[in-house]
């Protein structure tokens, strides 16, 4: 019996990533044969980058704040409390920028794709689409998945001079450490494979954030709680990863540029 | 048909190739089957009202008309091309070719009624004035040319449904599916989604295949047309019926009837019977 369940479980997981992988590179070849929806790519881009950008300044200035406030503490044991802008500068740039990003984008936008698909497929608006003549994918994926690669980029650029502005803040009035020996710090031991790091990662984590949230929508069934369910699976999914990928990617980054 | 309908007499085949032919079609979903070996055609002009009770595969077999779903035995002629292995791609052009109406009318909430009807257009890159000259003709043809800027939210069911028939008609369609145009609404709205019907198959002669499991609404379509000089729809002379009005019936998967009115009121299929008790 528990062999049995085993056995279905499997299956349907190796099945899901089937269907994953078929979709996503469908969603992904579209860009390069027409009809090519444009309008529809600035409109996501809109939504997904404009209307993310609070919640990404936010969230990069309190990460960067608690680095130098954690930092400065721990680093002045050893006399060293000067070099707590480089520390905050290069954890930002190498490795919380594009994951904290990629999930506070993910938890606003994978669901939101998730919940518009979803609700799109249990009110017959996906099937209405196709009986037009219109390919679902191509008109309301294909977009979103581009407009989040390119947004998520800059986002991640955004919330990494946040966290670098509030780690400075932090240092200046809380730590009473100087300013511009902070930001000197921040800035020279900058190396160009660590901004390549850096943004190279939202790329994927955009791909996936994206392209997971559409893909849960659009297979939802079982009318609003399956919307649910949708969503749900989506966030769940798309963060954890985004945790895996950052690890694989910091690995293949790591081998590429062995100086960092 | 491979099922032997229950029809006295057989309907005359069609001088031109059907519109949309069904050949021994059977769809399940896994271990459920939904449909077994279903044969018909529908032919340039005709209307084919398709009925059964609730859940017994009426709106499978729309969606299998036009490629939405596909069938697992079985093949599906649509304008004289197999559709049943037939690419995704390939049939996105085709389905531009028919308009269908889907039970709730699925409209897209987040577009205003004008891009609603106008999607097709605009998705073909139609100049505005244009888009908005034959949205405006084909609200005026439903009788709800003021709704033009409104959402979806703001309308009622049953404006929904004829919204979504001016959004089936735009296209002038070669074929029209309508899936239970008139379930869930009042009487009156019923009548009135059934006069749109009508007066689509009385002016532009559209072959179509309705589904619904309201006889009254189906009869309807048999005893009237619609009279272009008053404008309205109109009973037939009584005992007479639109011969180009013809009726289906499913139980549990299976076509069982496949005639005229007069057939199916006739019938000896107790199952038919009973449905139309």
């Amino acid at each position: 019996m528990a062999i049995e369940t085993l056995d279905r479980t499997a299956k349907r997981l190796v099945l899901t990533v089937q269907d994953y992988s078929l979709f996503a590179y469908r969603a992904l070849t579209n860009l390069f044969r027409p009809p090519i929806y444009w309008p529809d790519f600035l409109i996501q881009a809109d939504i997904i980058g404009f209307g993310s950008l609070s919640i990404v300044i936010l969230a990069g200035i309190s990460t960067g704040g608690v680095l130098a406030l954690q930092s400065a503490a721990t680093l002045s044991a050893f006399g060293a409390a000067a070099i707590t802008g480089r520390f905050v500068s290069l954890t930002m740039i190498r490795e919380l920028g594009p994951v904290l990003t990629g999930i506070m984008v993910s938890g606003r936008n994978a669901s939101s794709m998730a919940s518009e698909l979803g609700s799109m497929v249990v009110t017959e608006q996906i099937d209405a689409m196709r009986a037009l003549g219109v390919d679902p994918v191509r008109k309301l994926v294909t977009p979103r998945i581009y407009s989040t690669i390119v947004m998520l980029f800059f986002l991640t650029i955004v919330a990494d001079a946040c966290g670098i502005i509030g780690g400075a803040l932090v240092t200046v009035f809380m730590n009473h450490q100087n300013g511009m020996q902070y930001l000197d710090m921040a800035w020279e031991h900058l190396r160009y494979p660590d901004i390549i790091q850096g943004l190279v990662k939202p790329l994927f984590f955009g791909y996936i954030l994206s392209s997971i949230g559409c893909f849960y929508g659009m297979r939802t069934t079982g009318g609003t709680e399956g919307v649910g369910h949708s969503t749900i699976q989506a966030v769940v999914t798309a963060s954890v990863l985004i945790i895996f990928v950052d690890f694989l990617a910091t690995q293949v980054m790591l081998s590429l540029f062995p100086s960092l | 048909m491979s099922d032997a309908p229950d029809s006295a007499l057989p309907n005359p085949a069609p001088a031109a190739e059907p519109v949309l032919a069904f050949d021994n079609v059977s769809f399940d979903f896994g271990d459920t089957a939904v449909l077994e070996k279903v044969s018909f055609t529908v032919a340039a002009g005709e209307t084919r009202i398709l009925l059964g009770p609730t859940g017994v595969g009426k709106s499978v077999l729309l969606k299998l008309a036009n490629g939405l779903l596909r069938p697992t035995l079985g093949s599906i002629c649509l304008f004289g091309q197999e559709i049943s292995h037939m690419s995704e791609e390939r049939l996105f052009a085709l389905r531009t070719r028919t308009g269908m109406v889907f039970q709730e009318g699925a409209l897209f909430d987040s577009l205003s009624v004008r891009d609603n009807v106008g999607f097709q257009l605009i998705q073909e890159q139609v100049a505005d004035d244009e888009i908005d000259r034959r949205v405006r003709e084909e609200l005026r043809f439903v009788e709800l040319e003021e709704t033009f800027d409104l959402f979806p939210g703001s309308l009622s069911g049953g404006m929904k449904r004829r919204v979504a028939i001016a959004r089936a008609l735009i296209h002038q369609p070669e074929l029209l599916l309508y899936d239970s145009p008139t379930g869930g609404l009042d009487p009156v709205t019923s009548t009135t989604i059934i006069e749109l019907i009508v007066k689509q198959r009385d002016v532009c002669h559209t072959p179509s295949l309705l589904v619904t499991h309201r006889l009254q609404d189906a009869f309807m379509l048999s005893t009237h047309r619609f009279d272009p000089a008053l404008g309205r729809m109109v009973p037939l002379p009584q005992g007479e019926t639109d011969p180009k009005t013809t009726y289906l019936m499913l139980e549990n998967g299976r076509l069982i009837f496949d005639g005229s009115l007069h057939e199916l009121l006739r019938s000896q299929n107790q199952y038919v019977r009973n449905f139309l008790r």
